[in-house]
């Protein structure tokens, strides 16, 4: 009896210590959201939200926090490496997955993990020392005088940053299709080209949304390699080959620098709760595009 | 006994995957428009050898086949013909069903779709026949858009046949088709192949002795990847000739 009194009380206590990492693992996102709420809540008290997010202005001496020229540079400089990275990334799985063979997978896998492995500060030396003045050439073959500090730049050096990591998802995902169902495919006549085409990107579809997702999730916050290559000129940029002034690179760059600045703190915390609100949202997103899919 | 035609000769064939001999030494004639049953116990080659008949070795670098497989008069395995139309000649039935991520009214409209026919009137028809070909018609009619994945596993399996059907294969390879599903199900899919057979060669693979029992006309026994015999039914379930295959029968060998 007493032997079995131990063991239920280890077995609570073992679910009992589960659970409470559970709860701290999810209590971590709520309260980065609250704090950075209640940090900028000092700007948000003394200037409409919308201004905030549609004023093209930034003059923090003067007290003007328009954040559209940030908002905008983040959102170019993200889908510049999503338009790259991903049809590069679905193009090497497929070709990974279906036509390579299996050791060669095995030797790719170390080279794509030692990709996500190089910290960001060397893929920001890397796009300064050869992407910047890349650019630079491309613009003048174009006609155009760019320092190579561009949008572009920063798309190009954040695209392969974040390749490893889609990658990595939808190699996953096209091993994990039961043969069957190529077979089945393949036994109707189709060619391997068809079936891919039809048959394996649709039923990979979720698993592809949820990667780009991932994917854009990470773009929109990655700061050091972007804050390096991208300009950081508090403008709205026109067109790829102008400078552009994501949002990390502005909080990165400034905090604990300009902080006698009144509500400077605040409006660095606001941006710090776009970029959460962002991400988050993306998160959402490409949570119901899943779900939406999956049904396959 | 009417004399029947041979649809599928198969000539010593062997086969490899790595050092692994799986096959050894196999020849079969498989008959016209009969229900060809391949009989024995789990890992003996069966599926190998369903596999080597549509060329699905091919996807799989470390299987070798070799020998002769002749169907009308040519040898499949080193035909100079597009592996896709050889494989439309065969509609394929595997273990468990794999409907494709598509509706239900897409998975019968595939093969006819990849195969250049695109015109809506005629792929609405032909789904629908297809549909009754294998009594499923009335259950999806008014569910055509759903994704199959929603039938029932029973339905599913019925739809990839009929999804194996489109293409108007002379043959129907089904590997072990009713061994995911439960007992009224697998009877549909045993009446559909009796049904089937006046139009259509089957070989169905099967570890079950009572459906060889009650669908084959001509049972072939493998015991770890040789033959052991072979022969029409009647003969072969009432007058085994080997100890192998007396044992099976008898249940006393796995």
């Amino acid at each position: 009896m007493n032997c079995s009194f131990y063991r239920s009380l280890r077995n609570n206590i073992s679910s009992a210590w589960m659970l409470s990492c559970l709860l701290f693992v999810m209590t971590i996102p709520l309260l980065i959201g609250i704090g950075l709420f209640l940090k900028s809540s000092l700007l948000l008290e003394n200037n409409s939200i919308l201004t905030l997010l549609f004023s093209k202005t930034w003059k923090p001496l003067n007290q003007n926090f328009g954040f559209y020229p940030f908002i905008i540079s983040s959102i170019w400089v993200t889908l510049t490496a999503i338009v790259i990275a991903a049809p590069i990334c679905l193009l090497t799985a497929i070709y990974l997955t279906q036509y390579s063979k299996k050791y060669f997978l095995k030797i790719m896998h170390p080279v794509i993990d030692i990709l996500a492995g190089i910290p960001s500060v060397v893929y920001g030396v890397c796009g300064v020392l050869i992407i910047v003045p890349f650019i630079s050439e491309i613009a003048t073959i174009f006609g155009k005088h760019s320092s190579g500090y561009t949008i572009l730049s920063g798309g190009i050096v954040l695209s392969i940053m974040i390749t490893p990591f889609i990658l990595n998802i939808l190699i996953e995902i096209f091993k994990n299709i039961p043969d069957e169902l190529q077979e089945a495919s393949l036994s109707l006549g189709a060619t391997k080209w068809e079936t891919i085409k039809f048959v394996l990107i649709k039923k990979a579809s979720p698993g592809i949304i949820s990667s780009i997702g991932l994917g854009i999730s990470r773009a929109f916050g990655e700061t050091m390699a972007v804050l390096m290559v991208v300009g950081n000129v508090a403008k709205i940029p026109n067109n790829v080959l102008d400078p552009g002034y994501p949002l990390p690179a502005l909080i990165a760059n400034n905090y604990g620098e300009m902080l006698s600045i009144p509500m400077y703190d605040s409006a660095l915390m606001f941006s710090a709760l776009i970029l959460f609100v962002v991400v988050l949202f993306f998160n959402i997103i490409s949570r119901l595009i899943i779900t939406k899919l999956e049904i396959y | 006994m009417k004399a029947t035609e041979t649809e599928i000769k198969i000539n010593n064939l062997n086969v490899f995957h790595g050092n692994h001999h799986t096959l050894k030494n196999i020849n079969i004639e498989i008959p016209k428009q009969k229900i060809t049953v391949i009989l024995g116990s789990s890992g003996c080659g069966k599926t190998t050898l369903l596999k080597c008949l549509n060329r699905l070795t091919d996807l799989y670098s470390n299987i070798k086949v070799k020998g002769e497989i002749i169907i009308n008069g040519e040898d499949i395995l080193h035909s100079k013909e597009d592996i896709t139309d050889i494989r439309r000649k065969m509609g394929l039935l595997s273990q468990m069903p794999y409907p494709l991520p598509m509706n239900i009214y897409n998975n019968i409209a595939y093969g006819l779709k990849i195969s250049g026919r695109n015109k809506k009137k005629y792929l609405n028809k032909r789904v629908e026949y297809y549909l009754k070909q294998i009594n499923l018609w009335e259950e999806v009619k008014d569910r055509l858009k759903d994704p199959a994945s929603s039938l029932s596993l029973g339905q599913q399996q019925r739809l990839c046949l009929a999804r194996g059907l489109t293409v108007d294969p002379d043959i129907i390879l089904a590997d072990e088709p009713t061994s995911a599903l439960d007992p009224v199900s697998s009877n549909a899919i045993e009446e559909l192949f009796l049904n089937l057979k006046q139009h259509y060669t089957t070989v169905l693979v099967t570890h079950t002795l009572r459906q060889a029992k009650r669908i084959a006309d001509y049972v072939v026994f493998m015991y770890l990847g040789e033959i052991i015999e072979q022969g029409p039914a009647d003969e072969f379930f009432n007058n085994p000739k080997m100890d192998k295959t007396k044992s099976y029968l008898g249940g006393t060998s796995n």
